[in-house]
């Protein structure tokens, strides 16, 4: 596994060898292309922050505030008689908001679950298969200044709990 | 995005003065404060980066090129993204960066993927199809192989960590192709209100 890991972490310099070296080839002046196009980054995250710092002061907040404990023991009181270890809902829940926070979680179940048991299995690919959601929103949408997001707040969180009750069955069907 | 943030915002105030936490939510504001600076700091870097690069790209005309090749895989799901547009690839690279793990590759792909995006936007203050359409599949994060995870399970001594790859591998798919039905869904139920 981890030599296939460091096979891939050649992809990216292989990619910027070729591109300097096909540009070059083709005549193009690259230093000078890749400064110009450099130059554009800063504008862009400055488009960015005000979107990531809303994101930001919502998790953090709703984190620090109790907020959270709470809902994760409605959570916890409504999957434990499914059968379902409470500790699986609370990385659904805090997964689209913080990966730092998740991480936490998940190690946490390894410590006292175990690694090979059936609720860090169930964890492990609720991990590998779901993404900071309003993250991934803050910076694409603030990329580009969009301010209406119409419905797409909307399908992605219940895209994100389709995701997890996904991960929940086929892990189940494995073990 | 206005309701949910009005909501998580207001029930975290009320939680703080209900539960005596003031001191935490204060704290919590300023963390807030230094995560971003400190993300988009972060950013600034490897997206320049990788600005700097594909505007190579387009400089020297291969990515016109590029965008035709993919063109065929990507039109399965971006049905109006003209021949040769830059987009094609910035967003066919993004997915390969994704599925790879080159995590950091991936966002300053998917924001020059918006940018090219947003110049086919008849509406630059409206998120377009498309965009929502990338966006779903990002953040249904199909991966390959998830190298965090199977690293914890392994530092946890786990008797055999790569037994998550297929399972999650299946999972992500079955949750992305779902994603993309509830947007298609959701175009259909927004199309027929308008």
């Amino acid at each position: 596994m981890e030599t296939l890991q460091q096979s891939f972490q050649y992809i990216i310099p292989l990619f910027i060898l070729f591109t300097v070296a096909y540009g070059f080839a083709k005549g193009t002046p690259v230093y000078e292309s890749f400064v110009s196009g450099a130059k554009e980054g800063i504008g862009i995250i400055t488009g960015i922050f005000p979107y990531v710092l809303a994101i930001f002061i919502m998790v953090k907040s709703f984190q620090a505030s109790g907020a959270h404990d709470f809902f994760k023991g409605i959570f916890a009181a409504a999957t434990g008689p499914l059968g379902l270890p409470a500790e699986v809902f609370s990385i659904g829940l805090v997964k689209p908001m913080s990966n730092a926070a998740a991480l936490g979680i998940f190690t946490e179940i390894l410590k006292t679950h175990g690694p090979d048991s059936l609720t860090s299995t169930i964890a492990a690919v609720i991990m590998g298969s779901a993404e900071t959601t309003f993250y991934v929103i803050a910076v694409y949408l603030g990329a580009v200044g969009i301010k209406k997001s119409r419905y797409l707040v909307p399908v992605c969180l219940s895209a994100d709990l389709v995701g997890i009750i996904v991960a929940v069955i086929v892990a189940r069907l494995f073990w | 995005m206005n309701v949910i943030w009005m909501v998580l915002v207001c029930l975290s105030v009320l939680f703080a003065v209900v539960g005596g936490r003031i001191d935490a939510f204060t704290k919590a504001l300023f963390e807030a404060g230094k995560a971003a600076v400190e993300v988009c700091l972060y950013l600034v870097g490897i997206v320049s980066l990788w600005l700097g690069l594909t505007k190579i790209l387009e400089d020297c005309g291969i990515i016109y090129k590029m965008s035709n090749f993919f063109r065929p895989l990507m039109s399965l799901l971006f049905r109006n993204l003209p021949p040769g547009h830059p987009a094609i690839t910035n967003i066919t690279l993004n997915l390969l960066a994704n599925v790879l793990g080159i995590g950091n590759a991936a966002t300053p792909l998917g924001i020059k993927a918006m940018e090219d995006l947003q110049t086919l936007n008849p509406k630059p203050d409206t998120v377009s199809f498309e965009m929502m359409l990338f966006i779903v599949i990002n953040t249904a994060s199909v991966q390959l192989i998830p190298f965090t995870v199977i690293g914890l399970l392994a530092s946890y001594g786990s008797q055999n960590p790569n037994r998550i790859m297929l399972p999650t591998f299946i999972a992500t798919v079955i949750s992305a192709i779902t994603a993309v039905a509830i947007l298609f869904l959701f175009k259909k139920l927004y199309d027929r209100k308008t």
